[in-house]
């Protein structure tokens, strides 16, 4: 890394990308925040109206909850799923690929297919009535569109969950098996391997990688639009629906509601990157 | 030491069925004529819903088009600008540096709901609200950052020497280009362009936004069709959504090993 020897060259090498990420994107944040201020004098009362409502209020906690519960268990099942696959991972380019496929699959697909398989018709309820456990499909729990968000919850377990692996696995894959056996030389069981030689180890980009998942989820509209209910609603449905509405007078509070997601998101990512003091392998595919 | 452990097969196993299993009851669904509760497999097949898809009715060929194009011109065009960007950032210190990172990083982890809808209320202005350009434009502020950051980390990883000693033996600027820069980041500009392709491709909301319905991706599309509940119909639109998706990834699989 040097200091540039002319900085006109890195000017122009940054401009065309610079001329999207601060024309479009933070341009784009500016006007919206105009649009907050309202049509007519500027005025906070749009936020205030917002942040005094019960629906937002709600629907902070439940998109709290959601992107918490779905974030701990995609990195649990993901660190699970690379400590058993960690043997095999050495060797099998096939198993790696497999795991990136998740990636590809757009979240609307992997929502979509979720309601095939456990919706109340779906595939699992029909397996269940062909065991005879229910006779009919009211008798099958109802994880779409219900009031926990377990079609939200699961959905994004599958997407994230293998995400978080690749990123461990990676760190296992790189320092292979050596010091996992010089412990077990030193005499140390399996836990206490599991304790102090593997979890210090995948720490780092179990925590990176699960940041990345709740700032996302967080966010994100297309899976709670499949498969929420109306209301309790996760935020960025929320924002939408309002941006959406006929009539423009709810666009202040929509946006409004769009730029508090993006403050809490810039906060994390900003908390982010001062505790780890830098970018991290940001070359990686990450979700979108 | 050789430890056979089910493990790991019983791990592949259950990611071979979670990818099967899926994708198998969606092509069922799409030959499906009608698919009764509780029946395991329906009683009647019929090719109404592909002929349905295929039929210029549907308006799916050309969603499949509309969408197609967008996504193309986005790959494209991230790639290009993310290109210079990436040497830059990898090879230079500036003053801002940290801050450009951080607003690469923000598009990239959350999708720009915010400035989505800033720079729709700029493009209503402007006629641009409501066009395929619009939603292209507005599909490259999470394109354009991500490709960034991925040939970032390519171009950091790539000696800048190897350029000089080029240049020395009297390569021209093509040539040095052709023969060490290129072969070196390739793989990272086809995980690059493959992601950028597919962002575009998969986006909903921003082309909602932005497009106000006129311009009509398979996104839309297939919630249109989950909305007005044809299963059949639906079911095929998925797969052909999917399709795209998976052999994008399948590009970019081979050249992210590599990559790595």
């Amino acid at each position: 890394m040097s200091p540039p020897r002319n900085p006109a060259r890195v000017l122009l090498l940054l401009a065309p990308a610079g001329l999207v990420i601060l024309g479009l994107f933070a341009g784009g944040l500016w006007l919206a925040f105009l649009e907050s201020l309202g049509p007519g004098p500027l005025t906070l009362e749009h936020y205030r109206a917002l942040i005094t409502g019960r629906e937002f209020r709600i629907s902070l906690l439940f998109t709290t909850y959601i992107a918490t519960a779905a974030t701990l268990l995609s990195a649990a099942g993901g660190f699970a799923g690379a400590l058993a696959l960690r043997k095999t991972a050495l060797r099998s380019t096939a198993l790696t690929t497999l795991l990136q496929a998740p990636i590809a699959i757009p979240h609307l697909a992997m929502a979509f297919v979720l309601i095939h398989l456990i919706s109340p018709s779906g595939l699992f309820a029909r397996v269940a009535a062909a065991l005879g456990w229910i006779s009919e499909p009211a008798g099958f729990p109802s994880l779409i569109n219900d009031a926990y968000g377990f079609g939200i919850i699961a959905t994004y377990i599958l997407k994230e969950g293998p995400f978080i692996a690749l990123m461990v696995l990676a760190v296992l894959v790189r320092t292979g098996h050596a010091y996992d056996d010089l412990a077990r030389t030193l005499g140390a069981t399996p836990g206490q391997r599991l304790r102090h030689v593997t979890l210090p180890l995948v720490l780092p980009p179990l925590v990176s990688a699960s940041v990345f998942v709740f700032a996302y989820i967080f966010s994100a509209f297309e899976v709670p639009f499949l498969l929420g209910r109306q209301a309790p609603a996760m935020l960025p449905v929320i924002a939408q629906r309002h941006y959406m509405a006929s009539g423009l007078s709810e666009r202040p509070e929509a946006v409004a509601a769009a730029l508090i997601l993006s403050l809490l998101t810039a906060a994390l990512v900003w908390i982010y990157l001062r505790v780890t003091r830098g970018l991290l392998k940001l070359d990686k595919p990450v979700i979108f | 030491m050789k430890t056979k452990s089910a493990a790991p097969r019983a791990a592949i196993f259950v990611l071979l069925a979670s990818a099967a299993v899926p994708l198998a009851t969606l092509a069922v669904w799409s030959f499906a004529r009608a698919w009764y509760w509780p029946t395991l497999l329906p009683r009647e097949w019929s090719l109404r819903a592909w002929t349905y898809l295929a039929s210029p009715s549907s308006g799916v060929l050309e969603a499949l088009f509309t969408g197609g194009a967008i996504a193309i011109a986005v790959a494209v065009l991230a790639v290009a600008a993310a290109l210079p960007a990436a040497r830059a950032l990898a090879f230079h210190s500036f003053p801002g540096k940290t801050l450009f990172l951080f607003l690469l990083l923000l598009p990239v982890l959350a999708p720009p709901l915010a400035s989505a809808m800033g720079v729709h209320s700029l493009f209503l202005r402007y006629g641009l609200a409501e066009t395929a350009f619009g939603v292209v434009l507005v599909h490259l502020i999470p394109a354009v950052p991500y490709a960034t950051l991925m040939l970032a980390g390519s171009f950091s990883r790539f000696d800048l020497r190897q350029e000089a000693v080029a240049r020395t033996l009297g390569a021209s600027p093509y040539a040095v280009w052709r023969y060490i820069t290129f072969p070196a980041i390739a793989p990272g500009l086809a995980v690059a362009s493959a992601f950028a392709f597919l962002i575009s491709w998969s986006q909903y909301l921003l082309t909602l936004l932005v497009g106000g319905g006129q311009v009509l991706t398979l996104p839309l599309s297939l919630v249109a069709f989950q909305r007005s509940g044809d299963d059949a119909v639906a079911a095929a639109l998925a797969l052909v959504f999917l399709v795209p998706a998976l052999a994008s990834f399948a590009v970019a699989a081979r050249f992210l090993r590599d990559n790595s």
